[in-house]
Formats: C-alpha cells, structure tokens, sequence
C-alpha cells in the first residue's frame, strides 16, 4: 500500500492535545505484524485517553487497514472510547454480584453528585463514570474503580465521600 | 517466622496494602499471597500458623507487637475457629497454593512440588502417555461445557502441521465470578505448568512442530496480567518456559493477550478472531479450532481452572483425581459465592456436595439472617435454582437438570429482597449489549424479550405476556450461532419455571414483593411512627410530602416519583413501602 502519512506533516489531529510521536515506536514495533490492530489501539487509548476518529483514520492509513474496520473495532469492544473522558475514570461495577447488592442505587448516587450522565465529563473536568460489568471483586460488592484503585463493600455516602475526597485533591 | 499478607485485588481493595506497607516500614520481612478465598474476612495477615483478619491499620500494629514477642492485643483480630471450619469442607486442587504461596517468586512454587510433574512428563512419558492420563482423570473443561480435557488434547495432538497453539481462555466474561482472577493472581506458576504439560501433549514429535502458547486476559485484570508477565519471566529465566525446556528438544513460550472488554469473546472461535485484531465474533463449528484455530492452525483452547488442575493430575495420577467426584463429574470445582451470601469469597469442593454444602458450609448462609431464596448459576447462560432444591447435588448433569448449568463457577446467591423478575430482565440487559449481532434471533429476538421484561418491570405487564415470553425463548434457543444466544433465554425460563408467581404479581397485580421495581412500589407514612422531624418533606424531589413540624406528615401518591429518598431518609421506620 502506498502510504505517506508517516511524511505527511499536514496531518493535524482535531484533538492538540495529541502527540503522535509518542505513538510511534508502537507503530514502528506493530505495523507489520498481523492482528495487532486491538494491541496498537490500546496502546494508543493508553496514551491519549480516547480514540477519535481522526487518530482512528491515521492508525488505520499506518497499518495498511481501512478506516471502517478500525471504526469497527473500536466500536465493538468496550475499553475503547471515542469521546474524551475526565481526569479521573469512575469504572462502576453493574455485574451480578453488584447489582444483586444494590448498585443501581450507587449509579444514581453518583450521577446525581456528579451532575452527569454515563460516560460524560463534569464541567470542573475531574470525573466520568461508566458502568462495567464486573471487576472481579464481587466478594466486595458493589464495587467501583477509580485510576488503579478499588473500592468495595460500597454505600451510597460511602461512594460520595469519595469522590468528595479525590475532587478535594483536585 | 513466616509472616504473609493476602494481597488479590479483593485483599488490596479491602486496604492490605495498606496493612502490607505498615509491615514492612517496621522492618518485618512480609511476604505476598494471593486469595485464600475467604474474601469476607480480608485483609487477612498470617504469622507463622495464626491467622489475623480483619485487619486495620491499627490491628496491623497489635499484630507487630506480637511479632516482637511485645504484649499485643493482637488477639481479638484472630481468625474465629467457625471461619477456620469452612475450609475444612473444601479441598483444594486448583486453589492448593493461593494465599499460601509468594506469587511473585517461583521458588516458592517449586518448593511445593512445582514444575515436577511437568519435568516429569517432558523427561519419562511420551504424549500419548500424558493423553492417556488426562483421560482417566475424567477432567472436564471447567470453562462451562464440561468437555473432556483429555480428548480435546487428543483432536489437537491427532491434528498435523508445523504449528500449533495453545491457548489459555482467562477471559472470564460471566460478572459475578472471579476464580480464574484468583488463580492467575494467586498462583500463576500452576497455570504456566498446566500449559507447558498440554503444549507438551499437543505438540510434541519427532519432527518438530513450533508450539506457542497465549492466555487471553481480560482487561479488567490488571493485577493479574502483571503477576502472570512476572511470572513467565522467572520462568523463562529457568528454562522451563523458551528454547528446550528441562534441557529436552522441546520448545515452548507464552505470551500474553490482554482483551478489550466482550463478553462474548470467551467464545473460542470469538476469542480466535480477537486475537487476530479482529471483531470478536463467533463463527460456525466446524471446523473446530483444534483444526482450524489461531490463523487457521490447530489450536486448544482451555480454560485457567482447567490448566491449573493439570500439573495436580500428573504428580498424582489422573485415577486420584477420578476417584472424587461422581460418576459423571470427576474431581474438584471452585466456585466464587457472591450476592447475599454471609461469607462471601471463593470455595473448591469436590463434585458430589450439594449446594447446601457450599452455601451454608462454606458461605455461612444469608447475610442480616435474612431467608435464601435462589442461586445463579452459569451467569448469563444459566439459571436461578430456587431454596427447596437446595440440596441439589453438584455435578453437570444434576445441575443441568434443574435448568441451570455448572457453568464456570459464579454462584450468585439471592435473599428474599431479590426480585426474580427483575434480575431476569438484567441478565437480558447483560446478554443484549454483549450479543455479537450476527444473528437475528440473538439481536432482535432477545432485545424483545427484554422489552417485554421491562415493561413487567415498569408496571404495564399485561397477558398473555408470559406466554410470548416462552415462545421467544424457544425460538431464540433455536435460531441463535453460538452459546451466548441460545442461551440467553435461560435466566427468563429458570424464573418462569420456579417463580411464576412473581410475574404474575407484576403482571396481574402490579406487586414487586421484593421491593425492587420502583415503579410498582407505594409509599405511605404510618402515622403511629412519624414523629414529624420533617426530614423527608425537606430530601422529597418531588414536594411530595406535607406536614408542620412535630405533626404526622402525608405523601401525595399523585406527586411522588418513586424515588425511595423518603425511606431512606427517615429514622423511626415511619416510611412504608408497599
Ligand atoms: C458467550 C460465551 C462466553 C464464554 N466465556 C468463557 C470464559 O469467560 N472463560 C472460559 O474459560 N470459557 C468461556 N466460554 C467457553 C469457551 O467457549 C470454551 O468452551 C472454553 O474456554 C473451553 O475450555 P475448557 O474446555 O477448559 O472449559 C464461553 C462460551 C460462550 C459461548
Ligand atoms: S448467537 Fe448472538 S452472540 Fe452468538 S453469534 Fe449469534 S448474534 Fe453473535
Ligand atoms: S422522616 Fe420519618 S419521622 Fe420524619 S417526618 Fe418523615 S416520616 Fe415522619
Ligand atoms: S418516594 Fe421520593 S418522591 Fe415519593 S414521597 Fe418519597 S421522597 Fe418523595
Ligand atoms: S459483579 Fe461487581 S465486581 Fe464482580
């Protein structure tokens, strides 16, 4: 396939945000192996936080692959976004095990401290929240994931004072 | 002394690191484990044969004084001997090292008799002799279906080519189940030497073949990923993973995936295609990937669980193993006991025990003394099996026979604040979203039945709506590719089956028993109880509620949305939901 977005300086990504040199060696290490369309963009997610369709089209151009199966993809598994999110991910368990426990309660809990719905960023930018469907914790259930950090056996205050607590520290 | 923090994801998110890190800053030479599985009781320390649960940060300091020999109140954190006794009704195969064992130093895992079974195999017996094994074994898949290991091992072995794969299904997809988690996280050398003896199996011969090995993780298995990339290296650092393992001609390597979050995927010929950068969507069998697998060459897929019970296997005789069990089941199943259970965390019983055994043996039974009314089983393709067939035995036919499955592991127990009509309609929720979309009965057939389920749930159920129901699941059973359509009817038939009444109270009667669909609640003050602290009135969105201070306060049914806050809210117990 000849490509020449690697040279093509004009490629300006809607985001500013997105260095895409950082994505390089990523590229370099995949571009020729096959199936590793799913590795190049978690990496990518990993570095930029979202996947937007520009970035989608560049990775598609770099692999030799069209954009709609890139678009497919990224549509079909979950962990991928294609919307920005806010500095800290709220991962809120809807598995069995939670929901059993009351989880739908912590979701609205959560929604209503935060002002959003799933997947949005708040206005001070600190948080999103999306429901996932089990972290592996269930024995701590309801569960939710924020950065690195799990919390369980959660209430609906429980939930909130945390989230007061990481917005404290900004 | 030997001093041991439980540090899983469930142990770390209950503060052991924490605990971990107030150890150690004392200058105590603590060591990591993985689960012991009685999650409840986490964070859990053990110095030498004492166990501490429970533990805070201020437990973890009495604990340090009865290190240093000093007068502790370490005591009332000690393990209570009625927890202790839960384990004994376990045996321990795939679970024997987890929260025993250092994780994150193969040592640890060689000292316990680790690796011997697959030198063993690798240096004294020869392929067939290791099929042969895993055939009297009677293992089967622990992934759901049962299927037996070791002719599975046998179609891949028959299979020629120059290539083969070997891949490890820890995608573990059903919410509510964590068994694989623990092992990987907890012993993750098991898994490694379960893989190598079937990469062995599989793909050792006289012309060489290139054998390599991938385990598909979940992503939401970030702890896991790093113990299991830890611990490839320790053992590609000692020869038992690269080039000529043990000295032999046979080489083998692992490496790891990490998935992008569908449930689906855990379907091998799904979880194939995601391998190769693909959608994750399942294709017709056959050609079964022992045939045609990973870029179309032949291929075994196992599950951890699977894997970790082979190594036990071969130091011990696939007839040990055998020898528990019943007739039709063989050995041993982890099980992770979650929902309203009292004691919730993993269990590994031997088949043949009944629910009874697990729940209320190992789980102590309903939290708050509340009553049992159900488990599920088999996630989103299995079922609900109700109180009275609680002494169900567990093996895969037994269990099939109530209409739910063994499936992988997940036992989500439920209490009479369960509403089975509801939890039906989440399982379909689950399945929708995941369903590939391949299929029309899968795609469209089950987003009807939860459009149905919804509007049960919403209080406008009408009739004939059960029967519509059925006749969906019946020809969704019919017309779906793989496992996850066909079987997503199952948690709306097992409810159907054992809790009729249920939806008919929704449907005929607009009652929710269990309290759980809003919209068929009341709310109502009991004027005895209300003391007229005028909190509710103060929280009610909706200004639903009047009265003056120290006055008995009313709701006006025709303003309130439902929202519970009322109840919530109230100190004397004055709201009542009806
Ligand atoms: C929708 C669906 C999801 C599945 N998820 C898993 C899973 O998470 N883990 C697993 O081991 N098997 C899962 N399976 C079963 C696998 O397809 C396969 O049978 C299994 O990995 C084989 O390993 P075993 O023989 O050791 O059980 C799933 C099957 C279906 C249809
Ligand atoms: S049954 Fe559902 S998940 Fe399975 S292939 Fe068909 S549409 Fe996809
Ligand atoms: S909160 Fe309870 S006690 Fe107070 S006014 Fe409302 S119903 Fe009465
Ligand atoms: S349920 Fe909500 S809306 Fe209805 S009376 Fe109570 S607080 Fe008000
Ligand atoms: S169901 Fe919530 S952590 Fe598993």
């Amino acid at each position: 396939m000849t490509c020449n977005c690697a040279e093509n300086k004009s490629w300006k990504f809607s985001d500013p945000e997105i260095d895409i040199a950082l994505l390089e060696p990523t590229l370099e290490k995949y571009g020729d192996v096959a199936g590793s369309l799913i590795t190049v963009l978690q990496k990518a997610q990993e570095l930029y936080g979202y996947l937007p369709v520009d970035l989608q089209a560049y990775i598609a151009c770099r692999l030799g692959v069209k954009p709609a199966k890139v678009m497919g993809v990224v549509t079909f598994y979950t962990q991928f976004r294609t919307k920005p999110v806010g500095k800290n991910l709220i991962l809120l368990c809807q598995g069995t095990a939670c929901h059993v426990n009351g989880s739908s309660g912590i979701e609205q809990a959560i929604r209503e401290f935060l002002g959003t719905e799933e997947g949005e960023i708040t206005a001070d930018g600190l948080f999103t929240y999306n429901n996932v469907a089990c972290l592996g914790c269930c024995s701590l259930s309801p569960v939710m994931m924020i950065g690195d950090k799990t919390y369980g056996n959660l209430t609906k205050d429980k939930a909130v004072k945390i989230l007061k607590e990481i917005a404290a520290e900004g | 002394m030997r001093i041991t923090v439980g540090k899983g994801s469930c142990g770390i998110a209950a503060g052991a690191a924490e605990i971990f890190n107030i150890l150690k800053d004392a200058g105590v030479p603590a060591v990591v484990t993985g689960c012991i599985g009685m999650c409840y009781l986490e964070p859990i320390v053990n110095v030498d044969d004492r166990t501490f649960v429970r533990v805070t940060p201020d437990a973890a300091r009495e604990i340090l004084k009865f290190i240093r020999g000093e007068e502790n109140g370490a005591e009332q954190y000690a393990i209570p001997q009625e927890d202790l006794d839960n384990l004994s009704v376990q045996h321990r195969i795939a679970l024997a090292n987890c929260g025993i064992i250092d994780p994150e130093n193969i040592a640890e895992y060689i000292a316990r008799e680790g690796y011997a079974a697959a030198k063993k195999c690798i240096a004294a017996m020869s392929p067939e002799d290791v099929i042969a094994e895993m055939k009297a074994s009677g293992l089967g898949g622990r992934g759901g279906a049962g299927f037996s290991t070791g002719l599975k091992w046998s179609f891949a072995r028959a299979e020629k080519g120059d290539k083969k794969y070997l891949i490890c299904n820890a995608d573990e997809g059903d919410p509510g189940a964590f068994m694989d988690r623990a092992v990987i996280e907890g012993d993750p050398h098991n898994l490694i030497e379960g893989m190598i003896i079937g990469a062995y199996a599989i793909g050792s011969d006289e012309v060489p073949i290139a054998m390599e090995g991938i385990v598909y993780v979940r992503a939401e298995y970030p702890l896991a990923i790093i113990r299991l990339e830890q611990a490839l290296g320790q053992a590609r650092e000692r020869g038992m993973l690269g080039k000529n393992i043990f000295g032999s001609d046979f080489s083998f390597d692992i490496r790891i995936k990490a998935g992008a979050g569908a449930f689906v995927c855990g379907e091998e010929t799904a979880l194939i295609a995601s391998l190769e950068g693909e959608r994750g969507m399942p294709r017709l069998k056959p050609p079964f990937p022992a045939q045609k697998g990973y870029w179309k060459k032949p291929s075994n897929i196992n599950n951890v669980e699977t894997y970790a019970n082979v190594p036990w296997i071969l130091r011990n005789g696939g007839a040990a193993f055998a020898a528990m069990g019943t007739e039709n089941s063989k050995g041993t199943k982890v099980f992770a006991l979650t929902g309203k259970v009292a004691k919730g965390g993993l269990a590994e019983v031997p088949m043949g025990k009944t629910l009874r055994d697990v729940i209320y043996g190992v789980g102590g039974g309903i939290k708050n003394g509340r009553e049992f009314k159900a488990v599920q089983m088999g996630g989103p393709s299995g079922g609900c099996i109700p109180a009275e067939l609680i002494d169900t035995q567990i093996d895969y036919r037994t269990l099939a026979a109530t209409g739910a499955i063994m499936g992988s592991g997940g036992m989500v127990v439920m209490d009479e604040t369960t509403c089975m009509v509801d939890m039906a309609r989440f399982f379909l929720d689950f399945t929708c979203k995941e369903s590939c979309g391949k299929c029309i009965h899968c795609r469209i057939g089950n987003r009807r039945m939860l459009e149905i389920l919804e509007r049960i749930c919403a209080g406008d159920g009408r009739e004939g709506d059960i029967e519509l129901l059925s006749d969906l699941a019946e020809q969704i059973k019919a017309g779906s590719l793989c496992q996850l359509g066909m079987t997503a009817p199952n948690p709306v038939l097992t409810t159907l089956r054992y809790f009729r009444n249920e939806y008919e109270d929704h449907i005929h009667n607009k009652k929710c028993t269990a309290h759980q669909c809003k919209p068929l609640l009341t709310y109502a003050i009991d004027p005895e109880k209300c003391t007229g602290c005028t909190l509710c009135a103060r929280k009610c969105p909706g200004k639903a509620i009047a009265g003056e201070v120290k006055k008995v306060h009313v709701i006006d049914m025709d303003k309130c949305t439902k929202c519970g806050k009322c109840s919530e809210v109230c100190r004397f117990g004055a709201v009542v939901v009806d």
